[in-house]
């Protein structure tokens, strides 16, 4: 296949997908209460930019996302990365926490809602709870795996060159489970980004679930998709950023 | 690298101090709770509060129905869309890792929709198919689709080409090349999809029906919610992990019997 072609398909796929969408609005298959044209909810998504709607406009509401993010996030990578090396590198802290963390593992992230709620209010602390429980997981796995994963024998090696603990852990431990760590924190905030859409929906008063779940019951699909598109963008750039960092960390410390 | 088998000793021990933990745990919680009364029984259950609320929902009922009937309502919902999600999924992702036309053609039109996350879809279902069993489907069809297409699309360019090559050289028709060939090949890393897909499923779910629903263990938590009734948030809580453990196993005991010569 030449790249020509390449190109074309991948036109024609752009085309067929768009078609479709514009096809079945233009033939009157649906009303427009249910499937807007692109060109709606590309208005639309453009006037949210400007003016408020739910309390606040669209990057309002994403700001106050992103903060509930930011916190939520920053909790779970803060304590998980820690105990997930504690756990690799003590047998002890292992053995303790892994039969508790196991079976919570199993419990969907927004299931944590009710308990949040009643425990941590609507306002900015129950949304963090749900964010931590989905995002705390990788975290710590991923630590606790690379830590596993550093070689006994740079250990010993530091150790016999009369390295201090401190220094090896700072030297050896944590530069060589840090590829590990950073590859866990990309998943965490992809399930933190999500977790909070979904407590979002459930729980408060701003932000872009917010902005979802006002669309929905104002019936306005335009709105709706404005801020599922919203949504989308922030967890791509939220990923390229993270995928920047993880490159960044493999090149500098990867053995060469 | 694999760690070397640790000697029974250890094992031994990890075990005793695992369930130490675990009566620690419980002993703590019966303390804090019931014994002293340092945690109001309005914020977190008690023991007896959670055993009620289970006794409750096992045979009167909540929120509509008794504790099977919930289960099943959700459990259904999840293996539909679940369904629907392989049979749809794991089909393109085999087409578009075996013909590059295809996966040119079918790529900016997933690429578009996939950074959504499945559960900014519901709003948007519920304004498409109400409240009902529809809706729910939906949400689920789109949480799984993603990892069943990708994974089998991995699966199929992930490929030994040598064994291709000698499959062909030796006369394979393209029809046995795909069923003796890509599809065995792909198996292990479209089983790795569908487990993604499964547990994708279950959160989804328990997501759509916590936004709204008539049924099920996510609608269970959202009445226990509104009436302020810790145990039985609780008891719905467990039962969400109970069921999402149960699924997994489920599908692990599927994947051993689809993939004899893994064992």
């Amino acid at each position: 296949m030449t790249r020509a072609e390449r190109a074309a398909l991948t036109g024609a796929g752009l085309a067929a997908f768009f078609g479709a969408w514009m096809l079945a609005v233009a033939a009157g298959w649906t009303s427009p209460q249910f499937l807007p044209s692109p060109r709606e909810v590309g208005a639309t998504f453009v006037q949210l930019l400007g003016e408020p709607f739910a309390g606040s406009t669209l990057p309002a509401h994403l700001a106050s996302s992103l903060g509930r993010f930011a916190l939520g996030f920053g909790l779970a990578a803060a304590v998980g990365v820690p105990l997930g090396l504690g756990m690799g590198w003590f047998r002890w802290l292992d053995d303790v926490v892994t039969p508790v963390f196991e079976p919570l593992r199993f419990v969907a992230p927004l299931a944590w809602v009710p308990f949040a709620a009643l425990w941590f209010g609507t306002g900015i602390g129950g949304p963090i709870l749900v964010i931590f429980s989905g995002a705390f997981p990788p975290c710590v796995i991923n630590a606790h795996r690379g830590a596993a994963l550093v070689e006994r024998r740079l250990v010993e090696a530091a150790q016999t060159l009369g390295a201090s603990g401190l220094r090896v852990i700072g030297h050896v431990l944590l530069p060589g489970a840090l590829p590990s760590i950073v590859a866990g924190l990309r998943i965490s905030a992809g399930l933190a980004w999500q977790s909070l859409v979904g407590a979002e929906l459930i729980v408060v008063s701003s932000g872009v679930g917010y902005v979802l779940v006002q669309g929905q019951s104002n019936l306005a699909p335009a709105v709706v998709m404005s801020a599922m598109a919203a949504v989308g963008l922030v967890g791509v750039a939220i990923d390229v950023a993270l995928r920047a960092a993880e490159r960044r960390v493999r090149r500098r410390w990867s053995p060469a | 690298m694999v760690a070397p088998p640790r000697p029974a000793p250890a094992a031994n021990r990890r075990t005793w101090i695992g369930a130490g933990t675990l009566l620690a745990l419980a002993a703590a919680w019966y303390l804090a709770t019931t014994a002293t009364g340092l945690v109001s029984p309005a914020r977190f259950p008690s023991p007896a509060d959670v055993f009620d609320a289970g006794w409750q929902i096992a045979t009167a009922g909540y929120a509509g129905g008794r504790l099977a009937m919930q289960v099943w309502s959700s459990t259904r919902l999840v293996l539909l869309g679940f369904a629907v999600a392989v049979a749809t999924g794991v089909p393109l992702g085999l087409l578009m890792g075996w013909s590059r036309r295809a996966e040119a053609f079918l790529n900016p039109a997933f690429l578009l929709v996939r950074p959504i996350p499945p559960l900014a879809w519901i709003p948007l279902a519920i304004v498409w198919f109400g409240l009902g069993d529809a809706a729910k489907v939906f949400v689920i069809w789109f949480a799984a689709f993603v990892p069943a297409l990708i994974n089998s699309y991995t699966g199929v360019r992930t490929l030994d080409p040598t064994l291709l090559a000698a499959a062909r050289v030796h006369g394979a028709s393209p029809r046995r090349l795909l069923l003796d060939v890509v599809v065995p090949g792909a198996l292990p890393m479209i089983f790795t999809g569908l487990r993604l897909s499964l547990q994708a499923s279950w959160t989804t779910l328990v997501a759509a029906e916590l936004v709204g629903a008539f049924f099920g263990l996510g609608r269970v938590l959202m009445t226990a919610s509104r009436d302020i009734y810790p145990g039985m948030i609780a008891v719905a809580m467990v039962w969400v992990g109970v069921m999402g453990a149960a699924m997994t196993r489920g599908l692990g005991l599927v994947e051993a019997a689809a993939l004899p010569w893994r064992r």
